[in-house]
């Protein structure tokens, strides 16, 4: 189980008030963890227990949510989110390769973060780009028809300018 | 915008197909559709987008309307765009990078002539004739 | 200065290995020759994807349409279709049933192939502008129905366009509406909900219609709302897909904005309004029954049906639940009538299909096509073939749930009875194209791994069987199968099909039937002979190099990453078995077909 923890005064207003427009709506909790992951990254277990509370439902409840679906996150993701599509059309075109090539150069499986917190590498679901097989998105760019000699070149780009907003 | 009663829509409806069928007849004006889906933008369109107005602005064109869609399915050679203007038959590009862009305000858009290795054909016509 | 006719080359892949760079360099010769060079603009344009007839050659504005023409014919095209302005009906395709050339590409049938009903505003309208929705007869379908149709008469035009669910079971749309409206009086509350949680890998044509024409989907709800008595409608959407659901929000925005959703509709009086709920990554969830867990805030785990959502679904109320796809059809049907629909498409399947046509196609895209279209029309004709020449070997349909279609049924008209009745399935319409270089156990593999990641757990065959199953095909691919192992995934299967409690579990053996049942000698290839016929199951592969046929240039052993590859310049190379790591680049790399596998 997650040890990580965050700060319950930590919630911005904002989270709070899409809280309370909430709160009374059914089916509301999955909304609401969608908005909290979107506040932390993941789902800090501090943050369900302080959800739990405030709407009122068991904590047990929301933790039974959290780890059925895979959107939810309870671990820390890297700075650098490298997902690898996994459809049909880019399993295919060796997704599969790019796979092993990035646990070669990052020296990580599959849904694990590096140890310097740069990179957490996904396997995902088709990301709905096709016409590029085989993708890999890190954030929100997609690079496409790449092979695995072209990975090392994208993770310079990345690591670097992460490097440098920090 | 106010609520709408029925007799409203009907009149929205009218005049802006009016609107738009003139903008195809308009000698005057240049129509730029730029084709932004998922696999268009994954494939570089906002950088196409940004790369027309760019380029008509350098030109000091300012009859050219930039309008933004949905995917036209042609996965393959995103990003897609069209183009309909006076003078030259409708045409779809597609691979439009910002240097084709250049190309096509260039060469289509200023001395009519299609752009080599870049047109594409629509998947098929409507059906549903207007 | 402007030229007064533009004549196009076919570029693409398969029109250029037929000669189309010889004619696109003749006519620009034959042109400057006769000086016409500057009244004619000569291009080479991307894929026309008729490749079947290509090269193809078009010379605009009057559109004409040539095909399979031959360098020779430069000077022709020139003299008489540009110089005179007579068309070269020699060249023009033939069709023996009308007995006439035909003249432009409205008039073949490629061209009529597509036809867009559920895709007739995407590339066309501006999706964040609901005035070009309005203006493209937008909102005139809810118009109809809230101003002159009675409840029983949408479901009389649905029941006559012969309208099927679009999600993958084919469920006629009518029933359902219509089991929810005949107990409308008598609920507390009536529900609408859009199934937008397109998971099947390979599958984007949900998005792609709700990025491209949001408005359409949720016209229809409102239409459902008024017909089956509800005022509320949730749209469910995967949360992968952030620009659908930035455009929904926009279009509902707009909508509330213009009075076409929220109260007094169009001052009807008809209250209804859409909530947008976010999916969290569970395949499960498209199953309706998981899906309306989902919405209620539950873990997404199937029910057992009956009872039907139709009769009681989310929060135990009447639902009316169809997939977007289904929802994008109705607006035409309304205003169109029901009879215009049935037109298109089969006996039993009206209407279109919307495919996503992916894999080793040259023209990767979506297509939406009438039902009945044959495979072969789809993969050749619009999708312009396999690339780099390589074998077809079969097309699977269905993702997860689905089969594999063969070579021999490439004629078989596509629709839902006749994919049925193959052993796969329409699903929700990925079309996956495998060449040679694909291994059918390997990609059924593929599959299995998709299904033990995402079965939900709540039954155990599924739980159970996908697993179980998923490790048999393990132990083939990686050379440790045994005869036995055909038995059991097939004894696996069929306690799945009865036993599972949805249609995730009860289908997820599909692709294991469907391959078995097409493919047998593959899977034998693999346990009797421990060998991958395509070269893709890494265990049973060995790369070797051709002596004969190696000469010597050394591209392999350089491209080689774990440098086994041993050789002189202009000497036959050779491949360290062990060393080897089977990546298969010196086999790509080799322009001399020399490394083979073994």
């Amino acid at each position: 189980m997650s040890t990580q923890t965050v700060e319950t005064a930590t919630f911005s207003d904002e989270l709070l008030k899409f809280i309370e427009t909430w709160k009374d709506k059914r089916g509301n909790i999955i909304m609401i963890m969608h908005r909290i992951q979107q506040e932390f990254g993941f789902l800090p277990w501090d943050a369900m227990a302080h959800m739990a509370k405030l709407i009122d439902v068991p904590l047990a409840k929301i933790y039974g949510v959290a780890t059925f679906y895979h959107y939810f996150k309870l671990e820390k993701p890297g700075r650098n989110k490298v997902a690898v599509c996994m459809g049909t059309a880019c399993y295919l075109k060796g997704a599969r390769d790019l796979i092993d090539e990035l646990s070669n150069l990052l020296d990580v499986g599959v849904d694990e973060t590096t140890e310097d917190g740069e990179f957490t590498v996904e396997s995902v679901r088709c990301v709905g780009c096709c016409g590029l097989a085989p993708v890999v998105m890190v954030g929100d760019e997609v690079y496409g028809k790449i092979g695995p000699d072209g990975l090392p070149e994208i993770l310079a780009k990345h690591r670097s300018a992460a490097t440098e907003g920090a | 915008m106010a609520k709408m009663t029925l007799e409203e829509l009907r009149k929205l409806r009218d005049e802006k197909r009016l609107e738009l069928n003139r903008r195809k007849v308009d000698e005057k004006t240049i129509e730029v559709i730029v084709s932004m889906g998922t696999s268009g933008i994954a494939a570089g369109a906002k950088e196409t987008l940004q790369a027309f107005i760019d380029e008509l602005n350098q030109h000091g064109i300012t009859n050219a309307v930039i309008r933004q869609s949905g995917s036209l399915g042609l996965d393959h050679a995103e990003p897609t765009i069209e183009i309909h203007m006076k003078g030259m038959p409708d045409t779809i590009y597609g691979s439009v990078t910002p240097a084709v862009v250049t190309e096509i305000v260039d060469r289509h858009i200023l001395k009519k002539e299609l752009v080599d290795k870049h047109v594409f054909d629509r998947p098929a016509p409507d059906i549903i004739k207007e | 200065m402007a030229y007064s006719s533009y004549c196009l080359v076919c570029g693409g892949t398969g029109c250029e290995s037929s000669k189309a760079d010889l004619i696109y360099r003749e006519l620009r010769r034959v042109a400057e020759e006769r000086g016409v060079d500057n009244d004619v603009q000569i291009v080479k344009t991307g894929c026309f994807g008729f490749c079947e007839k290509g090269p193809i050659v078009k010379i605009l504005p009057d559109e004409s349409f040539y095909v399979d023409v031959k360098p020779e014919d430069a000077t022709e095209l020139i003299d008489e279709h540009v110089i005179k302005g007579r068309a070269v009906k020699r060249l023009m395709i033939k069709d023996k049933e009308r007995k006439k050339h035909l003249e432009t590409e409205d008039d073949i049938n490629f061209y009529q192939k597509q036809v867009r009903v559920v895709l007739r505003n995407c590339g066309i309208i501006n999706p964040e502008d609901i005035t070009e929705y309005i203006a493209r007869e937008g909102y005139a379908a809810l118009e109809k129905v809230l101003f002159s149709m009675s409840d029983d008469d949408v479901i009389a035009e649905l029941k006559t366009s012969g309208l099927r669910g679009r999600g993958g079971a084919g469920y006629p749309t009518w029933q359902k509406w219509k089991f929810t409206k005949d107990i409308k009086h008598t609920a507390e509350e009536v529900f609408v909900v859009c199934n937008a949680d397109e998971g099947d890998p390979g599958a984007y044509m949900d998005r792609s219609t709700l990025e491209g024409d949001p408005h359409s989907v949720m016209e229809a709800m409102t239409i459902a709302g008024y017909t089956c008595g509800a005022h509320k409608g949730y749209i469910y959407i995967r949360a992968e897909y952030p620009l659908a659901i930035k455009r929904l929000q926009t279009a509902m925005a707009q909508a509330r904005e213009y009075g076409l959703l929220g109260d007094d509709i169009l001052g009807s009086g008809f209250n209804f309004d859409i909530e947008i709920r976010l999916g969290a990554g569970a395949f499960v969830c498209g199953e309706e029954t998981a899906l309306l867990a989902s919405i209620e805030g539950e873990r997404g785990t199937p029910r057992p049906r009956p009872p039907f959502p139709a009769v009681k679904g989310l929060w135990g109320m009447p639902t009316v639940i169809n997939n977007v796809e289904t929802w994008a059809n109705i607006p035409m049907i309304i205003l169109r009538g029901g009879e215009w629909f049935a037109r298109i498409g089969t006996d039993g399947s009206k209407g279109t299909k919307v495919f996503a046509l992916t894999g080793k196609i040259n023209n990767s895209g979506l297509i939406e096509v009438p039902m009945g279209t044959t495979l072969r029309e789809i993969i050749y004709d619009i999708g312009g073939g396999i690339p780099k020449k390589k074998q077809f070997k079969a097309v699977q349909t269905g993702g997860p749930s689905g089969g594999v279609i063969t070579a021999d049924h490439l004629d078989t008209p596509i629709d839902f009875d006749n994919l049925t009745k193959l052993g796969s399935m329409m699903g929700s319409g990925g079309m996956i194209v495998m060449d040679e270089d694909d291994c059918i156990v390997d990609v059924t593999k593929f599959y299995l791994e998709f299904s033990v990641e995402e079965s939900c757990g709540k039954c155990a065959p599924c739980r159970i069987g996908t697993r179980k199953m998923f490790d048999i095909l393990e132990r083939i691919t990686s050379g440790k199968g045994e005869m036995e192992d055909i038995d059991r995934l097939e004894a696996i299967a069929v306690s799945m099909k009865k036993a599972s409690l949805c249609g995730l579990g009860q289908t997820a053996a599909n692709p294991v039937l469907s391959t078995l049942k097409y493919f047998r000698n593959e899977y034998l290839d693999h346990i009797q002979n421990k060998r991958c016929p395509s070269g893709v199951c890494k265990d049973l592969v060995r790369y070797e190099i051709d002596a004969e046929k190696c000469i010597g240039c050394t591209v392999c052993a350089r491209r080689c990453p774990v440098n086994c590859i041993a050789g002189e310049r202009k000497t036959v190379h050779v491949i360290d078995q062990d060393a080897c790591i089977k990546c298969g680049q010196c086999y790509d790399a080799c322009k001399f077909d020399a490394v083979r596998i073994a």
